[in-house]
């Protein structure tokens, strides 16, 4: 194998699972170690410069970084990393201070954001600070976009949600709210640069025998969320029929428990362990007595007397072929009823932009997708810019972030009449953290504990009041504990050819026997003859230059514990560990 | 800080036919310096029981003083263990292995403790082909008291300090060889490929089996101008021949060629297949071995790998005839024989 070229800042990066996994890049161990050290308010600014909304998204966000953690390739579960970040944000204090505080230098640019939410904050908060007029267009009565209008109170309480929005605002956005912008040509000639971020805001729709009759009991899942969420909806039926497994589908069925419904039932086409939705939010269904009808195919709605009475569905098992790829055979029963006063339609969710003419140069794509480019996010009318759901499709909350950190430098690019295509690079820092000879800046001691639990109010009162937040988040004793399971990934182990002496000492005391010096060979073969094989082939082997007896070093990073234990059993420092930090580019940094 | 090892090890660590993976042999943290050959002869150790599949209980690991013998608390830590007095752990072997034969014994000893103030039961436990692994981790020098020369250093070897050594050193494996040991290698920490198979060797080998190791001392002779340095080490060393031990459990594919390679049954029927074999040389041939040893020392080489092996000589057990079973599970019946045995052996003495 060639010798690893450490030099490429992606190197490194990659061995920060979390880091690397989130889109929008937050130094996840970093805030950690200061979540450990007591400072949340340090952790907080640390998230908050790199994906903005950490109080909403410690609640809230998919966790991209989790799966990804090492610590769930080490043991069962990863570090609780979004929860963590929650206590960050619980405990900050008033950082108001810290948080770039307007009036700004004009610099002459004018910028519209179309739609108020996450991707279009992010642009505002990245670009206000530079000097941009900033004016925000949402058709609600105020910013957060479906953070507001489709993540329910017991999950995200307004208070957390207006603070961070309103952290942005503050800076001096122009906020245009119950503004529907129906013309993107009327908008376009009065701004510099316009940014799309309208999300994807309409529910679909199930078209079945009976829809129409009894249209009055039925509901898109995220028209009613938000009826809900701006107080035009206030009950529903005592039985509810939830359709769809994503986490809209867990939002509505759990909102109407707290709204009147008492038999409450998701049903789903796919088996169980297919749902979209995340493992958690389905187990918090479950906890809330709402049972998950998994394989059962909606047949039609059932209306007696011009009202809504239930559904049929057709039960199915799921078939996989050679390629994975899943259909729905019917199992041959009779049909399923399901009786019901309400159904909630969550099946997903399109794309619509019939605001944006189609003879502005700006062009859409077979399924009426706007022509975006993933590395600048601009469209082919080069003033306007997409971001969010609306740019690809449903997303997530931190995805949209990490769009608008994009868009943000597109958009500052445009407007000083750079090439939009030269991106600024990404700024890392890597640095010894030696003490002492069993000493490092950081907590190297690898614990054992087990993920703890985030704590819950008791469903016999967060089921009586919708706006009730029922996960009560991490205790600062528990959080240090869980900030303690981060295997601090971000110090890495690096590795310097010349003053090794090859007496194997890293080998010999490496616990997760990821060192191995041997003889190079291909990849493949390298692999299998390993101290342990090194099967996962996701994860880089660190291969060295050939040392002085002809061999390599080889350090597969698959389970390394960044416990440091090589480079303290190192007579030479050729192993040492190193602090590395990787900034996403923004806006304003110049390109050099 | 880390003075622990963490708890979580490689998931994919495959396991041995017991079930045991690698880690279960390991010991404790060292707190030998960084860098230190001890330390992989230790790890050369766990690797041989794990892939020779010993049940830890059945090990017994014995040492004296010095760096050297401090290291049983950094290998097989579910084993027995005697640290003993210093220069006497072939005492305490013997007395172990007198009361439960049935025990593999490893014993670990360091230049000092054998070739100083140990020398007398180095030499009288040879003579008495004890059936016991013998390591000596050779540093050249007294490292737990800041690298003073030992009775292995080489003439002329420059210590940290500058100054060189006057006197002729002792050479441990060439006694060995011309006592009688049944079973004599010499190797390098740093070259655990070959390390390895000979530890497995001496470990199935029915006598006492020597290896010295030369182990460079990290931080008290490591220096340009030290004979016992990893540089000075790699560049001198000089194998009799390539080392593979094959478990007698295994089937044998490989065919050998007599010209250049040799085929060795111990006594289980595990075999050593040696290849690039030296000029001159034949394993079971002590002159042979002897002269090979005086040659490479001429020609300032270190000559390592399998020097001699006997596996026809009788142990000690064999030769006092001891009872096969451990003392403590003898009972009265095996003790106390009877009053016709004592009437007969009373008439005898008559």
């Amino acid at each position: 194998m060639e010798t690893t070229n450490v030099n490429d800042p992606e190197y490194y990066h990659k061995v920060v699972d979390c880091q690397y996994a989130c889109p929008a890049h937050t130094p996840v161990p970093e805030y950690i170690r200061l979540i450990a050290a007591g400072r949340y308010a340090d952790a907080y600014m640390i998230n908050w410069e790199s994906n903005v909304f950490p109080g909403v998204l410690g609640r809230t966000c998919d966790r991209p970084c989790e799966p990804a953690c090492r610590r769930g390739r080490v043991e069962e579960e990863p570090v609780a990393i979004c929860r963590l970040k929650r206590v960050a944000a619980d405990h900050k204090g008033d950082v108001i201070d810290r948080i770039p505080q307007g009036p700004f230098t004009p610099n002459g640019k004018k910028v519209a954001l179309i739609g108020g939410g996450p991707a279009s904050l992010t642009v505002a908060r990245d670009l206000a600070p530079l000097g941009y007029e900033i004016h925000v267009y949402d058709e609600q009565i105020s910013g957060g976009g479906m953070m507001r209008s489709q993540i329910p109170s017991f999950r995200l309480p307004e208070s957390v949600l207006n603070e961070e929005v309103n952290f942005i605002l503050d800076m001096g956005i122009h906020t245009h709210f119950k503004h529907y912008v129906d013309s993107l040509s009327a908008l376009l000639p009065d701004y510099d640069a316009v940014f799309v971020g309208t999300g994807a805001p309409k529910g679909r729709d199930l078209k079945l025998p009976g829809r129409e009759e009894g249209d009055a009991n039925i509901h898109i899942g995220i028209e009613w969320l938000a009826s809900v969420a701006f107080e035009h909806t206030h009950s529903i039926g005592k039985k509810v029929i939830v359709l769809g497994g994503g986490n809209t589908a867990m939002d509505c069925c759990r909102t109407s428990r707290r709204l009147g419904g008492e038999e409450v039932k998701v049903v789903v086409r796919s088996p169980f362990e297919d749902m979209k939705a995340s493992p958690w939010e389905k187990e918090d269904a479950m906890h809330e007595d709402i049972p998950i009808l998994n394989n059962h195919v909606p047949k039609s709605f059932e209306v007696k007397d011009g009202k809504l009475i239930g559904m049929t569905f057709d039960r199915v098992e799921a078939q996989y072929d050679e390629n994975g790829k899943r259909s729905l055979i019917s199992t041959g029963e009779p049909p399923v009823f399901v009786e019901a006063d309400d159904v909630l339609i969550a099946i997903g969710q399109v794309n619509t932009f019939p605001w944006i003419e189609r003879d502005l140069g700006l062009e859409f794509d077979q399924w009426g997708m706007p022509v975006v480019s993933k590395q600048t996010y601009q469209s082919t009318l080069p003033k306007v810019f997409f971001g969010g759901d609306a740019a690809f499709g449903p997303e997530n909350v931190i995805t949209a972030v990490a769009h608008g950190h994009g868009a943000a430098i597109s958009i500052d690019l445009f407007c000083q009449e750079k090439e939009v295509a030269n991106r600024p690079a990404p700024r890392t820092n890597l640095f010894h953290q030696k003490m002492g000879i069993h000493e490092w800046s950081y907590d190297s001691a690898v614990a054992s504990d087990q993920r703890f639990v985030v704590p819950q109010a008791d469903k016999s009162v967060t089921l009586k009041d919708r706006k009730l937040e029922v996960e009560l988040g991490f205790d600062e004793r528990t959080a240090f504990q869980e900030a303690q399971r981060c295997l601090n990934c971000d110090v890495q182990t690096v590795f310097t050819e010349t003053k090794c002496i090859e007496c194997d000492a890293c080998m010999d005391v490496c616990p997760t026997s990821c060192i191995t010096f041997t003889e190079n060979a291909d990849e493949e073969s390298l692999r299998t003859q390993l101290s342990a094989p090194a099967l996962n082939t996701d994860q880089d082997l660190l291969v060295s230059d050939t040392l002085k007896t002809g061999r390599v070093m080889i350090k597969d990073e698959d389970v390394c514990l960044h416990c440091g234990l090589c480079a303290e059993r190192c007579p030479t420092s050729a192993w040492d560990m190193q602090k590395f930090l990787y900034n996403t580019p923004k806006a304003g940094i110049s390109v050099t | 800080m880390s003075f622990q090892r963490p708890l979580f090890r490689h998931p994919n660590l495959p396991k041995n036919e017991l079930g045991f993976a690698k880690a279960d042999y390991e010991g404790t943290l060292s707190t030998l310096c960084a860098g230190c050959g001890h330390d992989s002869i230790s790890a050369a150790i766990v690797q041989a029981c794990y892939e020779l599949n010993v049940e830890p209980h059945r090990v017994a690991k014995l040492s004296g003083i010095g760096c050297s013998s401090k290291t049983p608390t950094y290998f097989l830590g579910n084993s027995h263990g005697f640290n003993s007095v210093h220069g006497r752990m072939p005492s305490v072997a013997t007395g172990a292995s007198m009361a439960n034969r049935t025990l593999k014994y490893i014993g670990v000893s360091g230049d000092g403790d054998s070739a100083s103030i140990g020398m007398g039961q180095f030499v009288h436990v040879i003579r008495r082909n004890l059936n016991m692994v013998y390591i000596v981790m050779n540093n050249g020098c007294y490292g737990l008291t800041k690298g003073q020369d030992s009775a292995t250093a080489d003439v002329g070897s420059k210590s940290k300090a500058g100054s060189i050594n006057p006197f002729q050193p002792i050479d441990l494996a060439s006694m060995a060889i011309e006592l009688g040991a049944t079973f004599v290698a010499q190797s390098f920490s740093g070259d655990k490929r070959q390390l390895v198979p000979l530890i497995k060797a001496a470990m199935d080998h029915r006598g006492f089996a020597f290896i010295n190791v030369i182990s460079p001392c990290v931080t008290f002779n490591n220096n340009v101008g030290s004979t016992k340095s990893y540089d000075y080490v790699r560049d001198h060393i000089e194998a009799t021949a390539t080392i593979d031990f094959v478990p007698h459990a295994e089937e044998i594919t490989a065919q050998y060629d007599p010209g250049t390679e040799t085929e060795i049954t111990l006594h289980d029927g595990s075999l050593l297949h040696l290849k690039k074999l030296a000029n001159d040389w034949d394993p079971m041939d002590r002159i042979s071995a002897a002269s090979a040893m005086q040659k490479a020392r001429s020609k300032g080489q270190i000559l390592t790998g399998l020097l001699y092996i006997n596996e026809d000589a009788k142990n000690l057990h064999e030769t006092i005839e001891s009872v096969p079973s451990p003392l403590n599970q003898l009972d009265e019946t095996d003790l106390c024989p009877g009053s016709a045995v004592l009437d007969d052996l009373m008439m005898s003495l008559r």
